[in-house]
C-alpha cells in the first residue's frame, strides 16, 4: 500500500452530504458513489497501488465541470483528475477522501480547421481518435504513446506524454497550441487558441506535464500535420547492446534523423516475438526498429544510407520491410511491448528513465548486473533516438515481498539514470511512484520552488496531492 | 549602476542584495532588446554577459549547453562545426533595435523572450527547444529544470515557464538546447500573387502538402523590394524546403507540378530567408511602433489589409500566422482589434517611450487568471525586483 496524505476526516464523515451535493449538479448518471461501482476506479495503468475514492463525477461538459470543482472548492474536497485511467506512474490514483472527476464523457471532437492546420477536441478524446477523426484529409496527430488506442488526450496533456516517434514530432508540449482549463476555484480559461505563439507568461508550458496539480483540463487544441507521401521501417540485428549503440550513434551522427528509432534487448525482442510474430531475429542480442519517411525513392536513399552506416557494426540480420502489412507487423511487436512481457511474466512494472545516449551500453550492463542481483528478470526498450529507456521488470505479486524487491530494483535503475546524467521520467510522469526519489534529482530549495507554483495555481492542495512531490510526512 | 558578476555565483549574490534591499534590478545581457515590451524602472541593472560559454556540445545526442551571455553567432558558429543547428532559427533584430549596448545578443536573452523565426511553422519554437535551464530565482536560489537529455517529464517544467517570461520570474544563467542536423539544402518556391489571400492560400497549400515545407512567408510589394532577389515582382509568396539535397529536388519539383512558382536556388534561398527572419522586409521610421501579432494563419491578411488601411505595414510569416507590422503608435488600437478579430495575441515589439508605458504591450490576461499570475510571480520573485512592470503593469 502506497502512503498517501491523511485523509480529510471531516470529508469522509459528510460522505453523503456531499455526493447529494454533486448529484444537484450533474445528471444522476453522472455521479458515482456506490462502492461496488466505484471499484473500477481504484487504481490506474499501476494497478498495484488501490484506493477507492469517496465518489466519482464524469461531467459532460466544461461548464459541468465548472460547477463541480467550485462545489468541491467550497467543501474543501480534493480532487482527481483522470482520462483513460492508463498512467503507469499511479497519476491517477485516489485518495479515500477524492473525488474523481472523469474525462470520459467529454468526447466530442469540437472543431477541426484543415486550411489553419488545427483541431480542438474535448479532453476525452481519444489520442488515436483525433489522428482518426482527420485521417481520411490524409491528416494526423503525432504524439502516439503506446496506450494511444485507450489514453485521452487531457490525459496526454497531464503527463506530456510522448511516444516512437517524438524524436521527429516532439512530445505532447510541442504539438499543443491551447487549452481550455477549470481552476481548483471552478473558474474557466483559455490558454493560447488556434495560433501558434501565445503571448504572455508560458502557461501552455506550464500546464502540460504538470500531472493534474494545477487545473483541469476540459479542452485541447492541438496541432495536426500532413501526413508524409509514405513511412517503411527496417529491421537491423546486432551481437551486442554495446554495438547497437554504436550503431545508432552512427546513424544520428551522420545527420540522418529517422522518424523512430527503436532499441529492444535480447528480452524484449523474445517476449515482443511470441506476441506479434513480426519476424524479429531471435538469436540477437539486439535490435533497432528503423523507420524513416517520404516517397518511396526518399525511403529507398535513407534506408540504403542507414544500411551503410550500420554495415561496420556487422549486423547478424537486416531487413526492409516490403509492405505496409510487414510494416505494422514489426510496429505491433513494439507497440505490444508491454503486453508482451506481461504474457510471460505475472506481474511487471515498467520504468521510465531518460539517459545521454551515449550512457547506453554502461547502463544495460549495470542493469544486468542488478537484475542478477535482485533475482528479476528485465527486457529493455528504448527509445534510442532521444535517450528514453523503458525497462520492464518481471516479478511475481503472490511471492511476499517480490513487488518490494521490483521496487527496490526500479529505483536504482531510476536513481543510475540520474547518475549519468539523465533523469527519473522520459514521458510517463512522476506520480505517485517516482515521488520520493525526487529528492535524488532535485535539491530541496528547486523542490520548494515547484511547490510554490503548485500552491499559485492551488492555494490549498486539492488538485491530485499526495503526487509528484514527496510527502511532507517523509521530509 | 550597472553590474555584471563573472559566474553564476555573482548573480545570485547581486540578486540577493537587491532582494534585501527591495532595489528593483533591470536584467538583459547586452540590451540588444530593451526597447521590448514595457519599461523597466530601475536604478540598477543585473547583466549575464559575462557568463560565456558552451559549457556541453554532444553532437551525437542533439544535445548543447551554454552559459546564458553566450552570443547567439558564437553558439552557431560551434554548431556549424558540428553539422548543426539551432532549430527555431531565432531572429537577430538589430535592423529593429539598433546594435545595442555594442555586443550581440545572447542565447539567454532570444530563450527570455522565445524569439523563434521562420521554421517555427513547422519544427517548433525557441521555447520547445529548451531541454535544461539554471536560473536564479527572485530570492538569489539557484534553481535547475529539466536537464541535459531530449525527453524529460520529471516535476513542473520550469523551462518552458522562463522560457519567454522576460527575465520577469528568474535570471537565467545556463541553457541546455536540443539541437539538430543543419540541413544539407535549402531551396524555395516564389509566387507572384495579386494580395494577401491569395498569398495565403498558396502558404497554406505548402503546409497543407506531404514535403514538408519549413517556411511560408507573404510579402507585400514593399517589402518584397527591401530583399536583394525580390526586387520588383511586386507582392510574392515563398515557401522553403530544407533537406537532403536529392529530397529537396524532389519536393520543389512535386511542389512546382502541384502550385507553380519560380524556384530560387539554395544560397539565393538561405540569404532570402535570412531577411525574413530579421525582419528586414519590414521598413519602420524613427518614432514608429512595431507590432507582432500571432493570429490564425487564414486571418492573417484581414489583420494585415485592416492595419495597412490605416496607415501602417507589414508582412506575414509562419503560413500567414505571424504577422509584422509598423506604423506610428495611434495605430495601436487597431493592431489590436486586428489580433482580435484573427483570435489572436500581439505583442508590442518596439514603441517610443510614452507609447509603452501607456499602452497594453501584451493582451490583458482574464482577471481568474492574472491572480495567478500574480501568485507565481510572487512564488518566484516574492520582493518583485527582477524586471517589474517588464510585462504587466504592476507586475
Amino acid at each position: 500500500m502506497i502512503e498517501q496524505l491523511e485523509p480529510k476526516a471531516g470529508v469522509l464523515a459528510r460522505k453523503d452530504a456531499i455526493v447529494a451535493g454533486l448529484r444537484k449538479l450533474l445528471p444522476a448518471d453522472a455521479v458515482i458513489s456506490e462502492p461496488i461501482r466505484l471499484r473500477p476506479y481504484e487504481t490506474d495503468g499501476l494497478p498495484a497501488f488501490r484506493q477507492v475514492p469517496l465518489a466519482v463525477v464524469l461531467p459532460s461538459t466544461t461548464e459541468e465541470t465548472a460547477a463541480v470543482m467550485a462545489y468541491l472548492h467550497r467543501e474543501g474536497v480534493r480532487v482527481i483528475p483522470r482520462g483513460a485511467g492508463t498512467s503507469l506512474s499511479g497519476g491517477a490514483l485516489p485518495m479515500a477522501d477524492s473525488v474523481v472527476v472523469g474525462m470520459m464523457r467529454m468526447n466530442r471532437i469540437v472543431n477541426i480547421n484543415y486550411a489553419d492546420r488545427v483541431a480542438t477536441v474535448q479532453a476525452g478524446v481519444t489520442n488515436i481518435g483525433i489522428t482518426q477523426a482527420v485521417a481520411a484529409e490524409g491528416f494526423f496527430y503525432a504524439p502516439d504513446p503506446s496506450s494511444q488506442l485507450a489514453c485521452m488526450i487531457g490525459g496526454n496533456v497531464g503527463m506530456n506524454s510522448g511516444g516512437a516517434h517524438c524524436l521527429k514530432y516532439g512530445v505532447t508540449a510541442n504539438n499543443l497550441l491551447g487549452l481550455r482549463i477549470v481552476t481548483v476555484e471552478g473558474e474557466i480559461i483559455d490558454i493560447g487558441g488556434e495560433y501558434l505563439d501565445a503571448a504572455g507568461l508560458d502557461w501552455l508550458g506550464l500546464l502540460t506535464g504538470s500531472e493534474g496539480m494545477l487545473a483541469m483540463v476540459t479542452e485541447v487544441t492541438v496541432r495536426i500535420l500532413r501526413s508524409p507521401e509514405g513511412q517503411r521501417a527496417m529491421l537491423v540485428a546486432f551481437s551486442s547492446n554495446e554495438i547497437a549503440g554504436s550503431a545508432v550513434d552512427a546513424i544520428i551522427g551522420s545527420g540522418i534523423i529517422p522518424v523512430a528509432l527503436e532499441f529492444m534487448d535480447k528480452p524484449a525482442i523474445h517476449a515482443c516475438e511470441a506476441f506479434a510474430h513480426a519476424g524479429y531475429p531471435l538469436d540477437a542480442e539486439a535490435l533497432l526498429i528503423v523507420e524513416v519517411e517520404g516517397s518511396t525513392q526518399e525511403q529507398d536513399d535513407l534506408l540504403a544510407k542507414i544500411a551503410e552506416l550500420c554495415q561496420p557494426f556487422e549486423p547478424i540480420s537486416l531487413r526492409v520491410s516490403q509492405s505496409a502489412a510487414e510494416s505494422l507487423a514489426i510496429w505491433k511487436g513494439r507497440k505490444g511491448a508491454f503486453g508482451a512481457v506481461g504474457r510471460i511474466s505475472p506481474d511487471y512494472l515498467c520504468m521510465d528513465g531518460t539517459i545521454p545516449t551515449s550512457q547506453l551500453p554502461f547502463v544495460l550492463r549495470r542493469i544486468g548486473e542488478m537484475s542478477d542481483q535482485y533475482g528479476l528478470k528485465v527486457a529493455n526498450i528504448f527509445h534510442a533516438g532521444d535517450g528514453n529507456l523503458h525497462p520492464l521488470i518481471m516479478f511475481d505479486a503472490n511471492e511476499p515481498g517480490c513487488f518490494e524487491r521490483a521496487e527496490q530494483f526500479g529505483a536504482d535503475i531510476l536513481t543510475l539514470c540520474v547518475e549519468v546524467g539523465g533523469c527519473l521520467t522520459g514521458e510517463h510522469g512522476v506520480g505517485v511512484e517516482k515521488r520520493e526519489l525526487m529528492r535524488v534529482q532535485f535539491n530541496e530549495v528547486e523542490l520548494n520552488q515547484q511547490r510554490r507554483i503548485k500552491s499559485a495555481w492551488d492555494p490549498e492542495w486539492l488538485l491530485n496531492p499526495s503526487k509528484v512531490f514527496p510527502l511532507p510526512a517523509a521530509a | 549602476m550597472s553590474d555584471a558578476p563573472a559566474d553564476e555565483a555573482g548573480i545570485a549574490s547581486a540578486i540577493r542584495a537587491a532582494a534585501e534591499a527591495g532595489e528593483p534590478l533591470l536584467v538583459q545581457g547586452h540590451g540588444t532588446k530593451l526597447g521590448m515590451l514595457r519599461p523597466v524602472q530601475a536604478a540598477r541593472s543585473l547583466s549575464t554577459r559575462n557568463l560565456t560559454g558552451i559549457t556541453l556540445y554532444s553532437p551525437k545526442e542533439l544535445i548543447v549547453s551554454a552559459r546564458a551571455g553566450t552570443t547567439v553567432t558564437a553558439l552557431e558558429a560551434a554548431l556549424h562545426e558540428g553539422g548543426q543547428h539551432l532549430i527555431a532559427e531565432p531572429p537577430d533584430l538589430s535592423a529593429l533595435f539598433g546594435s545595442g549596448e555594442g555586443g550581440e545578443q545572447t542565447i539567454g536573452g532570444v530563450v527570455a523572450a522565445n524569439l523563434s523565426g521562420p521554421r517555427r511553422v513547422a519544427w517548433g519554437a525557441m521555447r520547445d527547444h529548451v531541454m535544461g535551464v539554471r536560473a536564479v530565482n527572485g530570492a538569489g536560489e539557484t534553481i535547475r529544470s529539466g536537464g541535459r537529455v531530449l525527453k524529460n517529464v520529471t516535476g513542473l517544467d520550469l523551462c518552458k515557464l522562463l522560457s519567454g517570461s522576460h527575465g520577469t520570474l528568474a535570471v537565467l544563467t545556463e541553457i541546455t538546447l536540443k539541437v539538430l542536423p543543419a540541413p544539407e539544402q535549402t531551396g524555395s518556391l516564389v509566387y507572384a500573387v495579386a494580395d494577401a489571400e491569395e498569398g495565403v492560400r498558396i502558404l497554406s497549400a505548402g503546409l497543407c502538402s506531404p514535403y514538408g515545407v519549413s517556411g511560408a512567408a507573404y510579402l507585400p510589394a514593399e517589402a518584397a523590394d527591401r530583399i536583394p532577389w525580390l526586387v520588383e515582382q511586386g507582392a510574392v509568396a515563398l515557401v522553403r524546403i530544407e533537406d537532403f539535397a536529392r529530397s529537396v529536388e524532389y519536393r520543389l519539383g512535386r511542389l512546382q507540378a502541384e502550385l507553380g512558382g519560380a524556384r530560387l536556388d539554395d544560397e539565393t534561398s538561405r540569404a532570402a530567408w535570412r531577411a525574413i527572419r530579421d525582419v528586414i522586409p519590414l521598413r519602420t521610421e524613427a518614432g514608429e511602433a512595431i507590432w507582432r501579432v500571432s493570429v490564425r494563419p487564414s486571418r492573417g491578411p484581414a489583420a494585415l489589409v485592416a492595419i495597412t488601411r490605416a496607415g501602417g505595414r507589414g508582412f506575414l510569416d509562419w503560413g500567414g500566422g505571424l504577422l509584422w507590422a509598423a506604423g506610428p503608435p495611434e495605430l495601436h488600437d487597431i493592431v489590436r482589434q486586428a489580433a482580435l478579430d484573427g483570435k489572436g495575441t500581439w505583442t508590442v515589439v518596439r514603441a517610443p517611450d510614452g507609447m509603452r508605458a501607456a499602452v497594453e504591450v501584451l493582451p490583458p490576461e482574464p482577471a481568474p487568471l492574472h491572480r495567478i499570475t500574480r501568485r507565481v510571480k510572487a512564488a518566484m520573485d516574492p520582493r518583485g525586483v527582477l524586471n517589474p512592470g517588464r510585462m504587466y503593469a504592476g507586475l
